[in-house]
């Protein structure tokens, strides 16, 4: 799987709130786009992964 | 015969040169501006050119100013801001001098929304002045763009954007620009309308508290629909504030992305 321009393999099947906790993303404070289609929050526990997939993941940081 | 636009009117020419034209139709004043760029010189005219003459220290007529104000811009480029929809969510630093980066500009429609009121610690980085203070931000960033260009249509809303209202807000704008302070409601702004709205675009902003090389801010597409400004690291906390050069060069970035989007054009 392509997660922001990297390669990473997926050992095992995970959902993307799975996959964002291990990775320890703050899921508050991010955007994710999956295959170009924004993935709105609260779908995450549904989507699944899998090795084809590409992932935008955008964090934001305070300031403005 | 040659046809140009002179001052916004059309006339018919035997003349090919700058000074030629303006003493045939007895017309004065110091500053020209020729298809939107200050000549200092005589030179010859073309067809269809459109020449701006300004007399310094004059006020025009009101219905020369609008185009005495917008004689800068690049032939094409106005028309297609002027009847631009474009939303900012947050007067903060980034939204106050996006807002007049864009208006200076000539974007016809601003959507500005925000539910604070100007306060002294804005004031080292936000585009307000000391008589706006206890005053809500939209209002107070409404009236210097009417003194900057009266002919815009600005648009206030004095609330709080949530998940609820953020579509209702910004549904008609092309593009909105994210300049929230808090990183949760960064990404919620941003998470909301790119799946709520199908065509909106959005250039957000992350990363650009502190005094770090300007350089390091850049724009940068993310998604299809959304671009990030900044450096994505430098967030606002003690000991790295927010200041004026870096937050401006950041909303300038935006502003710019958001110029390039009316014009066509995609890349960062």
């Amino acid at each position: 799987m392509k997660v922001n321009g990297s390669e990473i393999l997926l050992k095992d099947s995970v959902n993307l709130q799975e996959f964002l906790e291990k990775h320890q993303y703050d899921t508050t404070k991010i955007a994710v786009e999956k295959n170009s289609e924004i993935i709105p929050k609260a779908n995450y526990k549904e989507v699944m992964l899998s090795d084809t997939d590409v992932l935008e993941i955008v964090s934001f940081v305070g300031g403005g | 015969m040659m046809r140009v636009v002179i001052n916004g009117e059309k006339k018919e020419t035997t003349k090919y040169f700058l000074y030629d034209i303006l003493k045939e139709f007895k017309i004065g004043g110091e500053v020209h501006i020729v298809n939107g760029f200050q000549v200092k010189e005589d030179l010859k005219i073309k067809e269809n050119d459109a020449l701006i003459i300004i007399e310094k220290g004059k006020i025009p007529d009101r219905d020369k100013l609008e185009l005495m104000i917008s004689a800068r811009h690049t032939p094409n480029v106005f028309e297609k801001l002027k009847c631009a929809r474009v939303g900012i969510a947050g007067l903060g630093g980034l939204g106050s001098n996006l807002a007049i980066a864009l208006a200076r500009t000539g974007v016809g429609n601003l959507v500005l929304v925000d539910y604070d009121v100007v306060e002294p610690s804005n004031l080292n980085r936000q585009s307000y002045f000391i008589n706006h203070l206890g005053r809500p931000k939209t209002e107070a960033l409404k009236e210097q763009i009417s003194q900057i260009n009266p002919y815009l249509n600005v648009e206030i809303q004095n609330c709080k954007v949530t998940q609820k209202n953020a579509a209702e807000l910004f549904g008609g704008c092309q593009i909105v620009c994210e300049a929230f302070d808090v990183s949760q409601e960064k990404a919620m702004l941003v998470n909301t309308l790119l799946s709520e709205e199908k065509k909106i675009i959005i250039v957000a902003a992350s990363g650009m508290a502190g005094y770090t090389s300007a350089n390091d801010i850049k724009t940068q597409k993310k998604m299809s629909r959304l671009y990030v400004c900044g450096d994505l690291e430098n967030e606002a906390k003690q000991g790295n504030g927010l200041m004026a050069p870096r937050v401006q060069v950041c909303a300038g970035h935006q502003a710019n992305m958001v110029l390039r989007l009316l014009l066509g054009i995609e890349q960062p």
